[in-house]
């Protein structure tokens, strides 16, 4: 066969010489290769207090979004659930009633919304299928949780912060993705 | 002070000293754990522990806490009373070779010349040697009343090595006492004071074989074959739990700590300082700064042995014991011969 790169070696099969045959030459060699590793850079990130940076295109955790005025966009179409290969979002419309113009942009809204981050695999087709704008993938990831409950993530847990009440929270969870 | 013939201010005195070193070779012990996972870290560029304490410095503490904590398990078909003489035994020896080794030289305390030697009896080498054969038995024992195959496996490897490794490192250190003509080990530090070169100088090829058998007799890597993780599932230790298992790792690093602190003053002049006059300063000064010279030593070879076992893998058994008895042994012979030939030619 045809060699794919120039990196392929020949074996050497000469018998070794003495000093070959000693392995302290070749011992203290790669001594001083892993001595010289004391010197190198670290790639290690203290997680808790580092954190890594992802790419803006980075899939992450859900986020359900509003619109400027603060109300939120799902009109619960169930789009973003047809489109989930995993069958991780489950939602509940209800109709909205007179007075709630502020908090829901159109006459039907999600009542319950539920994303199931242990099926969930971030694909971002959701994202992709939803008409409103409403749901999108952030930069962040599910953190670890201790009973399979926790991984289930209601309208409390996705919905972003009011930016007309709560701006600052909102800026915060918008973060570079604005 | 003396009542029935006896000198106890003497008794007392050695007693302190006792105290002093086992303790101290035990918190030596257990930083050198401690080090032992900083310098592996650092040789694989990862940053070790680091979460307990600043530095991760309180690691050593929270493992012993975890180990002391542990349930103890003694498995139904196992000897019990050899079970539990293994860690102990092992344990023992490695703290008995401390006895001999010259810590210092004296200081003057309390209106007492007190000599930082717990007994500095002339056959000290030969003391040291049974002790370290000893040493074995620990792991023997302790593999064998397992009722295990991995861990008998284990014993009967640990017992092989430490027999084929314990006659090369013998003969590397007659050519030694061939030199120096004393068993002594203060009496050998003496004359790497007052001479003018440490007996490295004169024996390098012994110093090797010596380095190279101690590291078979603490099996440390590339020797570490009892333990051997990925054969043996952890060789003789795999049924301990608990501080048994605890005794049987610390044997481990104090055996090394007392290797080190034997090289350092066969091979490197124990606790003398280079180009520095002792008489320059108080005899007490002298002494301390003596003992902090030591104790740098050991840390250095302490290092060396890390260093080693994150570099090399384990040899494969017969290459063990090739090794031993094909290379280092017709070595220490030669080495021997050698010796001889140039003591006969000057005299």
């Amino acid at each position: 066969m045809q060699p794919l790169t120039n990196k392929a070696q020949a074996v050497n099969r000469a018998p070794m010489s003495f000093w070959e045959r000693l392995y302290l030459i070749n011992i203290i060699k790669g001594m001083f290769i892993t001595f010289s590793h004391m010197f190198k850079k670290q790639p290690t990130i203290r997680y808790p207090e580092q954190k890594r940076e992802f790419s803006p295109v980075f899939r992450g955790l859900h986020v359900l979004n509003r619109d400027e005025a603060g109300r939120e966009r799902c009109t619960a179409c169930g789009l973003c659930a047809v489109a989930c290969p995993a069958e991780a979002i489950t939602m509940e419309a209800a109709e909205r009633a007179n007075g709630e113009e502020h908090l829901y942009r159109e006459e039907k809204y999600a009542a319950k919304y539920e994303i199931n981050m242990l099926r969930c695999i971030f694909c971002g087709l959701c994202e992709e299928a939803c008409p409103k704008d409403a749901i999108y993938l952030s930069e962040t990831f599910a953190p670890a949780n201790f009973n399979r409950k926790g991984f289930i993530y209601g309208k409390n847990d996705l919905l972003i912060p009011n930016p007309t009440t709560e701006a600052a929270a909102f800026a915060a969870a918008k973060g570079v993705e604005a | 002070m003396t009542i029935l013939s006896f000198d106890w201010a003497f008794i007392i005195e050695k007693l302190i000293m006792i105290a002093i070193i086992v303790f101290a070779s035990l918190g030596i012990a257990l930083y050198t754990t401690f080090g032992e996972r900083k310098v592996a870290a650092i040789l694989q560029d990862r940053p070790g522990p680091s979460r307990a304490g600043p530095f991760g410095l309180l690691q050593p503490l929270a493992d012993g806490l975890k180990l002391i904590s542990k349930e103890e398990i003694i498995p139904t078909n196992a000897n019990k009373w050899l079970f539990i003489l293994g860690p102990g035994l092992a344990m023992t020896a490695s703290l008995m070779t401390c006895a001999v080794i010259p810590w210092g030289t004296a200081i003057d305390i309390f209106g007492r010349h007190v000599e930082l030697q717990i007994a500095d009896v002339n056959i000290g080498i030969l003391y040291v040697f049974a002790v370290v054969s000893m040493g074995v038995y620990g792991i023997m024992i302790g593999g064998w009343a397992s009722n295990n195959k991995f861990s008998l496996m284990s014993a009967l490897r640990a017992a092989s090595q430490a027999i084929s490794y314990e006659l090369a490192m013998g003969l590397a250190l007659i050519a030694l006492l061939m030199t120096t003509g004393s068993l002594s080990l203060k009496t050998i530090v003496e004359q790497q004071v007052d001479g003018k070169w440490w007996n490295i100088v004169y024996q390098p090829l012994g110093f090797l074989l010596f380095f190279i058998a101690a590291l078979a007799e603490c099996n440390r890597t590339p020797f570490d074959l009892p333990e051997a993780e990925n054969e043996l599932n952890f060789g003789y230790h795999q049924e301990y739990s608990s501080m048994k298992l605890g005794f049987y790792l610390f044997a481990e690093y104090i055996n090394m700590i007392m290797s080190s602190a034997i090289m350092a003053s066969m091979y490197f002049g124990g606790y003398d300082l280079p180009f520095f006059n002792e008489a320059s300063v108080a005899p007490n000064i002298a002494a301390l700064i003596g003992v902090g010279t030591l104790l740098i030593k050991i840390v250095l070879f302490i290092f060396l042995f890390m260093w080693i076992r994150w570099t090399i893998p384990r040899f494969r058994y017969d290459q063990l014991m090739n090794l031993g008895w094909k290379t280092m042994i017709p070595l220490a012979l030669f080495n021997l011969l050698l010796t001889g030939a140039v003591i006969l030619a000057k005299l």
